[in-house]
């Protein structure tokens, strides 16, 4: 048995009455039949069902997810992620390979996961290291950026969803160096949290990553500071066709 | 034997049980003689009035701009209630899937047997130290030092928690641990602390945030092979996921990192389904720290082959929480999410500070899950008082993502208090029930109530600022009433107030009759 009560030491008022464990019983039975027992005492309401809880809240079948103007989608979630500090670069396909040299211009090198389309780094001319999932923690802390996809984005809270897989990356990929660029697709943009949920929930099980602008903290006086532990910035490349030029002029007029 | 009665042949009679004593649940003495000492910290009192004020502001807005906020609060209470009202179905489905994805699952009764697993887990894996997230599960059952004492050292990750560990201190907020600490208190703990620290650094936030970074990063990056402990903001009963919620990204590094990960989360953060994520992912993050999102999420389930911990241990912890469940006034004390919004709105927090309460849980939350965690046990008990932490004011209430019904559960406390001291101990009767007898006698007697009160002299008690202070608990009228406020001083008597306001009206009445007469 490990070393326990010294914090009752010195106090000026004692209560030593340890909580009971019935002998022969395991940890688990006890807890259920601890449980059970304290359910016994009924409550005032009827229990509560999972068909009994309200649903009125929007969600992934709400008109406002399914019927707005995906164009208009997109300048929200611009404008959000624009909103945390991290950078935006709406473009159209063709010009996704010179986006994304122009956001990794001032990083010496470059990580990514095995599945990224080779397209997508034709415009780089730094060293690339295409992770074989042997990298450790120390070498990718020697690697300034990261280059990811992405599974999902919400409009509504400026988030990129991130599955661990080819074209996500190990979780540790897109933590440890200090610039994270992640490419997203028109497609993949939700509005709400629940259209996004709904899509991870098809593959549940999945390590999942949700960022919402760059690492930061507010531990110091609430001051909001950027990148104490995970990358400092952030770049989201948001890929449209037709031309986003086109699309913003004609919404926000 | 009695035939009379039904024969109980099956299981042993199981009763929940309260926290074990050495948690971290109970301060050394009750909330009055705390905030009172708490209170005269200026530092204290003027960081906490900028930190709940500026958090209380963001959340506001935060809040405003979702149109379905009440709804969403509707269905998250819902949910709660849904796992609270089928919690051991839920906790045993949770134990499967976490088992079907390869995690390992351990059951603790309370704060020693919780100690006991982790410690044991983390010395056959050889660790020397281990690396944790802020995790109020693990501050609870005082896991820190429990792992101290075998020997283990354990790095809080998290900025605020590592500024509260290298100064030795105790949280004081929930979502801001080192609230109380200001810049400058932050920069001398850290120069003392670090020995790699230049002295030329200067109390800039960021600066200092550079100097965590830099120190924790070396403690990361080695720790390959080693082992982490975390909490969880929410575990999936149907899909076995574990959910933390987080800003800094030090979750994510312990999450990844180490070979094994030991996860300690309380029997009450289940939720049922994965689609049920869509609901507390959008109340949490808003009502804690007043943001649309926090800026990283991680949810993960079980082992995930190359990448990641390849060994997780899920710890299901009671120690207390039984106890809470068993009441079913308060058990809804169970459905809190942790955010800290009524912390950051409760006016009595915001003067008196997370300390006063003595507790891992601080604030209105606390004031009614620590009591009934661990029980209140007479009058002498410290968390005896928790229930009296609050001017019912409500607004804990109002903020709260999950609809707990913090006031209600404060007055059901408080009369819970009242009445196990009458019925088990008979202790009022000597003091509350006499002194209720005398005010009857006193109160239906006009001739008597007069002597008393002039002859309480009342006159001898006036502070200098023109308010009462303390009285004597010998004065039959009020006892205690004036331990903890300030009385302003009468000029007169109510009753001879009274009489002046009489005769006053009847003036006025004629007065006002003349002046009609004159405008029309």
């Amino acid at each position: 048995m490990s070393g326990h009560g010294s914090s009752a030491a010195g106090r000026a008022w004692h209560h030593d009455e340890r909580p009971v464990r019935t002998p022969g019983m395991s940890a688990k039975e006890e807890i259920l039949a601890r449980a059970r027992a304290a359910l016994a005492v009924p409550r005032r309401d009827a229990i509560t069902e999972e068909a009994d809880v309200p649903r009125a809240y929007m969600r992934a079948d709400d008109r406002s997810e399914t019927a707005t103007d995906p164009a208009k989608v997109r300048d929200m979630l611009v404008r959000r992620i624009e909103d945390y500090e991290a950078a935006v670069t709406r473009t159209e396909r063709a010009q996704l390979p010179a986006a994304i040299a122009a956001a990794l211009a001032e990083a010496a090198s470059l990580v990514v996961p095995p599945e990224l389309p080779g397209e997508w780094t034709a415009g780089i001319e730094q060293r690339i290291v295409r992770d074989d999932g042997a990298l450790g923690p120390r070498e990718l802390d020697g690697i300034d950026a990261v280059l990811t996809g992405c599974h999902t984005a919400i409009a509504a809270t400026g988030t990129i969803v991130l599955r661990a897989d080819g074209l996500g990356g190990r979780r540790v990929l897109s933590l440890v160096p200090d610039l994270h660029v992640v490419v997203v697709e028109a497609e993949q943009v939700a509005l709400g949290v629940p259209r996004a949920i709904e899509r991870m929930a098809a593959d549940p099980t999945a390590a999942w990553t949700m960022i919402s602008g760059p690492s930061a903290t507010s531990d110091i006086e609430l001051e909001r500071v950027e990148g104490v532990h995970g990358p400092r910035r952030l770049h989201v490349i948001l890929v449209e066709d037709p031309p986003p030029a086109d699309t913003t002029a004609s919404t926000e007029a | 034997m009695s035939t009379a009665r039904p024969v109980d042949l099956g299981m042993p009679s199981v009763r929940p049980q309260h926290a074990s004593p050495s948690s971290r649940l109970r301060g050394a003495e009750g909330f009055p003689a705390a905030a009172r000492r708490e209170t005269q910290d200026a530092t204290l009192r003027a960081n906490l009035a900028h930190a709940t004020g500026t958090i209380r502001a963001k959340r506001a807005g935060a809040v405003r701009e979702v149109r379905d906020w009440q709804k969403l609060r509707d269905a998250g209470s819902a949910i709660k209630w849904q796992v609270t009202d089928h919690l051991p179905e839920m906790l045993e489905r949770l134990e499967a899937s976490v088992q079907a994805a390869g995690g390992t699952v351990h059951w603790a009764r309370d704060a020693e047997e919780a100690g006991d697993i982790v410690t044991s887990l983390v010395l056959e894996r050889g660790a020397e130290q281990v690396l944790k997230i802020k995790s109020m599960a693990t501050q609870e059952i005082g896991l820190d030092e429990t792992l101290a004492h075998a020997g283990v050292r354990a790095i809080e990750s998290d900025l605020a928690e590592l500024i509260v560990q290298l100064a030795g201190d105790t949280p004081s907020h929930i979502l801001v641990p080192a609230i109380h600490r200001n810049r400058a208190e932050i920069r001398e703990i850290f120069l003392a602390a670090m020995p790699d620290l230049s002295p030329d650094i200067t109390d800039d936030p960021a600066e200092l945030a550079g100097a965590a970074r830099r120190f924790l990063r070396e403690q990361f990056l080695d720790l390959t092979g080693g082992v982490a402990i975390s909490g969880g903001n929410f575990a999936v009963a149907e899909t076995g996921t574990v959910v933390i919620v987080e800003s800094e990204g030090n979750g994510r590094m312990c999450l990844t990192l180490p070979k094994t990960l030991i996860s300690v989360v309380g029997i009450e953060k289940i939720v049922p389904t994965f689609q049920d994520l869509e609901v507390f992912l959008q109340l949490l993050p808003r009502s804690s720290t007043g943001e649309r999102m926090n800026p990283y999420t991680s949810l993960f389930t079980g082992v995930h082959e190359g990448d990641g911990p390849e060994e997780f241990h899920l710890v299901l912890l009671d120690n207390g929480r039984t106890a809470v469940l068993e009441d079913p006034e308060g058990r809804s004390a169970l459905h809190c999410i942790r955010c800290s919004a009524c912390l950051n709105v409760c006016p009595v927090y915001e003067r008196a500070g997370g300390h006063a309460y003595g507790s891992t849980y601080p604030g209105p939350i606390g004031a009614i899950l620590s009591p009934q965690m661990t029980g209140m046990h007479g009058p002498d008990d410290p968390n005896a008082t928790l229930p009296y932490a609050s001017s019912l004011c409500g607004a804990c209430y109002d903020v709260c993502p999950v609809k707990i019904d913090i006031p209600s559960i404060l007055v059901h406390l408080r009369a819970k208090g009242v009445d196990e001291r009458r019925e088990t101990r008979g202790q009022f009767h000597g003091t509350w029930d006499v002194a209720m007898q005398g005010m009857s006698r006193l109160m239906s007697s006009p001739r008597l109530y007069d002597t008393a009160v002039r002859s309480a002299g009342l006159a001898g008690r006036v502070k200098r600022s023109g308010n009462i202070g303390r009285l004597p608990s010998a004065l039959p009228v009020i006892p205690g009433w004036t331990d903890h406020r300030d009385l302003p001083t009468p000029h007169q008597s109510f009753r001879s107030w009274w009489k002046d306001r009489e005769k006053g009206e009847a003036r006025g009445q004629e007065q006002g009759e003349h002046d009609e007469e004159g405008t029309a």
